[in-house]
């Protein structure tokens, strides 16, 4: 299998105020392929995919060390601007977040704000984001009613389309099925692993099933270190470090 | 287990005779009002200036110099308001500094009227020699009424998700695109509320126009903002305290006194009318 990098994380240290939350991570995320990062609560993987699209400066007294690259460049370097990172990596978030607006509307936002003005564009790339989330045909004919009206596991396939709408090279889903029951979970994995095609794609997951059913890499983290990373299927038949095994076999967790 | 149960349905009777209670002064006051003010109240009392020392013809330069004012009041407070909270919650880096600036301003909430008529006399009437006028009025209250649109504002603003500002930032919204896209629209039924309240507060204040806006007499209707107006709570205030006719001019009050709880009803009501509106548009 030939990878091309889309994502490095080199010698990352991620600091809460005086507390040091991830240590010396080191992480390749694999073009067009699906990275998942499996871990203990608590154990850092939320702050590590915010990282990866600098959500986590929103937070006031944080530190960072290391690199995160993008293609080769320093997504925190001088020049780089954070708007235009996330535009290229977009997040869907564990509890479905849509807009109190409607369907179209939450769709459309992000063209907005990326100033898009034409509106037969718009209203193509709405469309095509709605069908590439598979969710074109449960609300074709309701485009212009609230959001707030569908069920979770739409509200989590409309924040996709959302997402799919600007364009991103890289998807990060931060356990996009937490709050999901396990029909609206299979429809998003579905979504998932036909979305790879297209998108680099990076999930946490509590889930160890959906890591091993739908990445091709899987990143083990613990109490901030990144313990083991390889192809889903070694680490899941043949873990190297004690601990990845003890995870997996559900020894602790 | 029986005095509990004994003892629980003391508190709610205690709580219901409390809310009693409250309900009949409320409706005291609206029916006293309206009984005595109803009697005056004609189409004439309405559209007519006051003639023949304030014992007949009508009250309309109050009514529209109340409007006026409360307008302008609103027109100075919510820009200023809004601004002032935006910045506070969404700008302002957490701290003593921004912690001292919302005491103050919660403080400033507490200033008896009369202060911020001293202060509307000192400043916009004689600093800035707006005069006794509209301007100067609406100045003063706009000002009385910022604490209330600020810590409303602030309030609505705080309660927006943080999810939802992540959304939007995520999708690469700027920081201002989110606010002004999605935390205020959200935020919006709640800012009217204290925008209800202040409103409630402005249109029957007496003492900061009694300096900086309001005159007892004028059978001319104001002609710009640098005009002095009649004004309803002044108005009362007036009839119950000079003049030579005390009778007639208690009712006339109480005329008064009903036209302003109409007034304000009205506005709050339209206020209302619009938030329930953007609650179920926002649900
Ligand atoms: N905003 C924050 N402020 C301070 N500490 C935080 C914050 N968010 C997370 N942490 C801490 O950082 C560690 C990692 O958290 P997180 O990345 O959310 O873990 P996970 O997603 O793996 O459950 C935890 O110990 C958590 O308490
Ligand atoms: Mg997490």
């Amino acid at each position: 299998m030939h990878n091309n990098i889309k994502m490095k994380a080199e010698n990352v240290d991620f600091f809460y105020g005086p507390r040091q939350a991830l240590k010396d991570i080191n992480l390749d995320i694999c073009e067009k392929r699906v990275t998942a990062i499996i871990g203990p609560s608590g154990c850092g993987k939320s702050t590590f995919i915010r990282l990866l699209n600098r959500m986590n400066e929103l937070i006031p007294n944080t530190s960072l060390k290391g690199r995160i690259l993008l293609d080769g460049e320093d997504i925190f370097g001088q020049q780089v601007d954070a708007v235009g990172i996330r535009r290229r990596v977009g997040m869907v978030f564990q509890k479905p977040n849509p807009f109190p607006k409607s369907i179209f509307e939450n769709v459309s936002y992000g063209l907005h704000v990326n100033g898009v003005k034409d509106k037969k564009l718009i209203e193509k790339k709405v469309v095509s984001s709605l069908e590439k989330a598979a969710l074109w045909d449960d609300i074709k004919d309701r485009l212009h009613e609230s959001a707030l009206k569908l069920s979770g596991g739409q509200q989590q396939r409309l924040c996709i389309a959302r997402c799919l709408a600007v364009e991103p090279e890289v998807l990060l889903f931060d356990e996009p099925c937490a709050s999901l029951d396990p029909i609206s979970t299979g429809k998003i994995e579905e979504l998932i692993m036909e979305l790879k095609k297209y998108y680099t794609i990076v999930i946490v997951t509590h889930n160890m099933q959906q890591a091993a059913r739908i990445s091709d890499h899987t990143a083990f983290f613990l109490l901030g270190e990144l313990i083991e990373m390889g192809k889903t299927q070694d680490i899941f038949t043949a873990p190297k470090d004690k601990r990845t095994e003890d995870y997996i076999t559900g020894r602790f967790g | 287990m029986r005095t509990k149960d004994i003892s629980q349905k003391i508190g709610f009777a205690a709580l219901f005779m409390c809310m009693l209670v409250t309900l009949f002064f409320l409706g005291a006051i609206i029916y006293f009002i309206a009984a005595r003010g109803i009697k005056v109240i004609s189409w004439e009392f309405l559209t007519q200036v006051p003639k023949a020392g304030m014992t007949q013809g009508g009250v309309a330069p109050a009514i529209v110099g109340t409007l006026y004012i409360t307008l302008g009041a609103i027109a100075v407070s919510l820009p200023l308001g809004l601004a002032c909270a935006i910045y506070l919650c969404e700008y302002s880096p957490k701290g003593i500094f921004v912690n001292i600036i919302r005491m103050s301003i919660n403080n400033l909430a507490g200033v008896p009227s009369v202060v911020f008529g001293l202060f509307g006399l000192a400043v916009f009437v004689k600093f800035f020699k707006f005069g006794v006028s509209i301007l100067s009025g609406s100045l003063t209250l706009g000002i009385l009424a910022l604490p209330v649109v600020i810590s409303a504002t602030q309030e609505a603003l705080t309660a927006v998700p943080l999810s939802l500002r992540e959304a939007s930032l995520a999708l690469g919204a700027t920081k201002w695109e989110t606010i002004k896209k999605i935390v205020l629209p959200t935020a919006l039924p709640g800012i009217l509320t204290g925008i209800i309240l202040s409103i409630g507060r402005v249109a029957g204040e007496t003492a900061p126009i009694l300096f900086t806006a309001a005159t007892f007499y004028t059978r001319r209707y104001p002609d710009s903002v640098f005009s002095e107006v009649m004004a309803l709570p002044y108005h009362i205030y007036a009839l119950m305290t000079e003049g030579a006719h005390p009778k007639e001019q208690t009712a006339i009050a109480y005329g008064c006194a009903l036209i302003l709880l109409v007034l304000v009803l009205a506005i709050s009501g339209a206020a209302i009318f619009i938030r329930q509106r953007q609650r179920i548009r926002n649900a």
